[in-house]
């Protein structure tokens, strides 16, 4: 098994923590690993991506130039990471940050209203569990006790007490994600 | 959770230079921040290693002042190192030179970016031959060790230590702005001790740092002799070490070479990992097709070249510049096969999809009857 993601977005949606507790979680299932973010004069609200690659085998290149799976958080992470998802891959797209959602019949298109959830519960901060969720969800690399255990690792201690708020997100996120095609 | 033993951790490549370097004993570190190695100074300032192994961390007022710094400390037989990326690796040419011809150990982690001048800050292999040739004047080498992974960054902390001291020459892992940001899994060294003044005093008695001084004529640095034949003495001196340096600590990995092997890449870096999965791409198509990956690139496996080159006629080398250790491979294969380019330049990084293309083109080119030899690919 060889899984690999892009996470993109507006920077401050978490979408780099995102990608790391991912990792973490790879790892606690003994797996191999890598996070790539894009670097630069980063700044909220500007853009942000990470590619994570969760495999049973070596991660050969951190770089790769097609995805199975992309989880797109604004509009111009999905125009421009929609064509670079392999042929019966998944994209997975936040509906309230999506005006035009994705075209292609070739891939699996899932929608997941996590933006809504988070401010519908007023907690803004667990955005990025939901989503984590959703894609838990449709692609099963690693399981929900992973995750917390990959929580565990990835947040100093002082954190711990989130990780229950954070668990009941990705839940929640499970439940949110609808097929779209 | 970086406290045991040995820990497997999720760290970039940076983050882990600086840890490996306070679990594998280093003395000290002086260094000045620059995109993409920023993490180095920024891991050891909240680790804060002097309040636990007693390291020195220093944030001097610029790459020259780090340099010299190393020097400093270098003359006393400490293990120290700096970090900085191309730029400020230039600002630190001079002193190199002067390490060197003190014949002194020091080792300097360089995080490649785009360049030429302050160029970008994504990640950039056009510093071959900065790392390799130098860009101090006079008659030296250095070590240049080519990590290709985040655990190969916390290794090469530690086998830089060994070889500095062993060889008396600073030691250069060139590393880049991908290997400096990415995660990887990583399992850190144990905890070794730094060495005592005693164990220094033993292991340097070159060193001008006062210890049993009641027994010996005291040390004295300088680089600079007037009379040209005991410079020139020193010169051979040296260069009958640096043969002996080229006979022993070659370093190399093969890829899915066999004899059956066709198609060579040679590749360091990030450019190894991404040929990797251009490899296997090739592979599932039937392409006979392996990769030489140069551990070390001073000294460069030439041996080996050589001696695949009798068999493989074409040789794509992947760099992320517009072409620099391909004159070193071409020089290796000693004529007998014909290397082509393949790569990007001033930050862009090469896609596994884009060196398969290179290759294909390299493989038309090959079949076609009349390239002239050494010919260049674009």
């Amino acid at each position: 098994m060889t899984e690999e993601i892009i996470i993109s977005g507006f920077g401050g949606q978490g979408v780099l923590s995102m990608g790391k507790i991912l990792a973490y979680a790879g790892i606690m299932e003994d797996k191999q690993v890598s996070w790539m973010p894009a670097y630069g004069p980063e700044q909220r609200g500007g853009t942000a991506n990470v590619t994570v690659i969760v495999s049973d085998e070596m991660v050969s290149s951190p770089i790769v130039s097609a995805y199975d799976t992309a989880i797109v958080l604004n509009q111009p992470s999905l125009e421009k990471f929609e064509p670079l998802v392999k042929p019966g891959g998944t994209i997975i797209y936040d509906g309230h940050s999506i005006i035009q959602p994705p075209k292609r019949d070739d891939i699996n298109v899932y929608r997941i209203d996590a933006m809504e959830e988070a401010a519908r519960t007023g907690n803004s901060k667990v955005f990025n569990m939901l989503v984590l969720g959703g894609f838990l969800k449709v692609r099963p690399i690693a399981t929900v006790e992973d995750v917390v255990k990959g929580l565990h690792k990835a947040l100093p201690e002082r954190h711990h007490k989130l990780i229950p708020m954070n668990e009941a997100a990705i839940r929640r996120g499970m439940e949110l994600i609808q097929k779209m095609n | 959770m970086e406290n045991g033993q040995k820990d497997i951790v999720l760290l970039k490549g940076n983050e882990v230079i600086a840890k490996a370097a306070i679990r594998y004993g280093y003395d000290g570190f002086f260094g000045y921040p620059i995109t993409p190695q920023s993490e180095v100074l920024e891991t050891l300032a909240a680790d804060k290693p002097w309040e636990t192994t007693g390291m020195v961390v220093l944030q001097a007022e610029s790459e020259l002042a780090s340099i010299n710094m190393l020097y400093g400390a270098g003359c006393t037989g400490k293990l120290v190192f700096t970090s900085s990326s191309s730029p400020g690796i230039a600002l630190m040419q001079e002193g190199l030179s002067y390490m060197a011809g003190n014949e002194l150990p020091g080792v300097i982690v360089s995080v490649g970016r785009g360049g030429p001048g302050l160029g970008t800050i994504q990640p950039g292999q056009a510093d071959y031959y900065q790392a390799v040739y130098g860009g101090g004047n006079g008659d030296y080498h250095t070590i240049v060790l080519a990590p290709n992974s985040v655990q190969e960054m916390s290794d090469c902390m530690g086998k830089a230590a060994e070889l500095t001291f062993k060889w008396r020459m600073p030691v250069i892992i060139l590393s880049d702005g991908v290997l400096g940001q990415m995660m990887e899994k990583v399992e850190l060294p144990a905890y070794r001790p730094r060495r005592t003044d005693e164990e220094i005093g033993k292991q340097c008695p070159w060193a001008t740092n006062g210890i049993g001084l009641k027994n010996r004529k005291y040390n004295f640095m300088s680089t600079l002799e007037l009379d040209p034949a005991v410079m020139e003495e020193r010169n051979q001196k040296m260069a009958a070490k640096y043969r002996q340096v080229e006979a022993e600590e070659v370093d190399y990995e093969l890829y899915r070479v066999d004899d059956d092997t066709e198609y060579l890449i040679v590749a360091y870096g990030i450019s190894s990992r991404i040929s990797m999965k251009a490899i296997d791409l090739l592979q599932e198509t039937g392409v006979k097709i392996g990769m030489l990956r140069p551990k070390t690139l001073w000294p460069f496996p030439n041996k080996i070249i050589s001696q695949l080159s009798e068999r493989i006629k074409s040789i794509l080398c992947v760099e992320q510049s517009e072409g620099q250790m391909i004159n070193d491979v071409r020089l290796a294969t000693e004529g007998q096969a014909t290397v082509f380019h393949s790569g990007r330049s001033g930050g862009m990084v090469s896609s596994p999809m884009e060196i398969v293309e290179d290759f294909k083109s390299m493989a038309r080119e090959k079949m076609s009857t009349n390239w002239p030899k050494g010919y260049w690919m674009k």
